[in-house]
């Protein structure tokens, strides 16, 4: 483990993870918690309570200068015309043919744009901003390892930190961020997340995270009875399926559309942009493919790949699935072909040579009480 | 934390132990934390003949499946039923409470497999 671990990149939580006894995982190149105390306990502790996420893997770009916005508006599918300060936007990044590059999420602020994207896809995305800059005056910085950024998730959060920072969070919207000061440094608060729960996602510069480190480590080794538990990537990965969320490499790639991936509510029909004439070309045809979820019989779950059966045949693939510890049984997300889509239809799963009945059933698995 | 020094292991990560006259089999520390929450466990039928190096069932946690190999040939003379019923018993107590099955074997000799400081000194159990 430590041999794996010496040439991966670390974030600045990561001596925090191993004295809290993390399995440390090669995650995108980062050397990132896999889970501390369990998957199944830490995923029930974020339902129940409030869980700590370190999601500094994942890459963090600036735009600023004259023309950001113009330069978003091409490369993004999302429209960010009616975009306000302080509001973030969930949105995709494709190639011209509709293929997802990745999906990111866009923050306004004052003076410039700030870009989430996925960790495996940072320095692709880079790349693509590079070649696709001409004729924009935009700065773009790379800001992955100057700062961090971690997601508090679970009905406790807002509460808990509205106390602890003496902060008004609950009046901050939905997918809107705020920036707030703590001693001389700035930081900024995102109400989102990647659970399904209620939450905020913070990203800070390093110095303050490297104080916010010391803070958690004295909050002491064993977690156990507090509200505030760590939780790492396996859970976040349960988490996010029960929410019925995509992940890249899984729900989405350079050879799915978005429209497939039922992200068509994040594809502008009244803009253009990169994949703008492919996109609407799949959405006047519609999809050859959509994404489900399916209901497994028994407690056995397939792993991504495992072929969708219908009437006996292979007709698509499951990409992401889990014992669920909420619904306790076993969920999934599948690309099948439209005529299969629909709610409710008979299709089965090729569990290692055995087919098991799966039933489509409606995204998401798992809502969070109102 | 040191494996148990009273049985062998194999380089798939199973244990195996003498029980009366039979071997009591299951799965590593190391193994157990590989797989992360263990969440279901097909274990072979009793009476089904096993061989050295095959897999006689599947282990699936959250994240993966893989399958269990029997360190030896024989026949299954019993599988922890406990195990069936409440797979998480594999992470809680992978040495005791967690075995998986009891092999009957004709074999004698053990001394191609490694000892408990022969395991931990090749996977580092830290």
């Amino acid at each position: 483990m430590t041999d794996t671990a010496a040439s991966l990149l670390k974030t600045p939580f990561y001596d925090f993870h191993v004295k809290q006894g993390a399995r440390i995982v090669d995650f995108a190149g980062w050397a990132m918690p896999l889970m501390y105390r369990g998957i199944i306990a830490e995923h029930q502790h974020t339902r129940q309570a409030a869980s700590i996420f370190d999601v500094s893997h994942m890459g963090r770009v600036k735009f600023s200068g004259k023309d950001a916005m113009r330069f978003l508006q091409h490369i993004i599918t999302r429209n960010l015309q009616k975009a306000v300060v302080g509001q973030s936007l969930y949105s995709l990044v494709c190639n011209p043919a509709g293929g997802v590059l990745d999906d990111i999420i866009v923050s306004r602020f004052d003076d410039h744009w700030l870009m989430v994207c996925n960790a495996s896809n940072r320095t692709k995305l880079l790349a693509w901003f590079e070649q696709h800059r001409t004729g924009f005056d935009v700065i773009i910085e790379d800001q992955t390892f100057e700062t961090a950024m971690i997601a508090l998730q679970g009905p406790q959060v807002i509460a808990k930190l509205e106390q602890a920072l003496g902060e008004p969070l609950s009046q901050i919207k939905r997918y809107h961020c705020k920036q707030l000061r703590y001693l001389f440094f700035n930081f900024t608060v995102f109400r989102s997340g990647y659970t399904g729960e209620d939450g905020v996602e913070i990203i800070c510069g390093n110095k303050l995270a490297q104080m916010a480190m010391g803070f958690l480590a004295k909050s002491g080794k064993d977690p156990r009875g507090q509200t505030l538990q760590p939780a790492g990537l396996g859970a976040r990965d349960t988490l996010r399926i029960e929410a019925g969320m995509p992940l890249y490499g899984h729900e989405l790639s350079e050879s799915i559309n978005p429209i497939a991936a039922g992200l068509g509510w994040a594809v502008a029909d009244d803009k253009d942009f990169i994949s703008a004439a492919a996109l609407a070309e799949v959405r006047r045809s519609g999809p050859a493919e959509k994404l489900v979820g399916l209901h497994i019989e028994g407690p056995r779950t397939p792993r991504a790949d495992a072929a969708v059966l219908a009437a006996g045949q292979p007709v698509g693939r499951i990409t992401s699935s889990c014992p669920s510890p909420t619904l306790n049984r076993t969920i999934a997300m599948a690309f099948v072909p439209a005529a299969h889509a629909a709610v409710g239809a008979a299709l089965a799963v090729d569990l290692r040579g055995a087919p098991v009945a799966a039933t489509v059933t409606p995204l998401p698995f798992y809502k969070r009480p109102a | 934390m040191a494996s148990p020094a009273d049985r062998f292991y194999t380089d798939t990560h199973e244990w195996l132990k003498l029980d009366g006259d039979a071997l009591l089999c299951g799965i590593t520390r190391f193994a157990v934390e590989e797989l992360t929450d263990v969440t279901y466990v097909d274990l072979p039928a009793i009476g089904k003949v096993v061989a050295a190096g095959k897999a006689y069932g599947e282990i699936e946690s959250v994240k993966a499946t893989s399958e269990l190999y029997s360190p030896v040939d024989g026949t299954v003379a019993a599988i922890n039923d406990k195990v069936k019923a409440d797979p998480s018993l594999v992470n809680q107590d992978p040495y005791e409470a967690g075995w998986l099955v009891r092999i009957k074997t004709d074999r004698k000799d053990f001394s191609s497999f490694m000892t408990a400081a022969q395991y931990d000194a090749k996977h580092a159990a830290a």
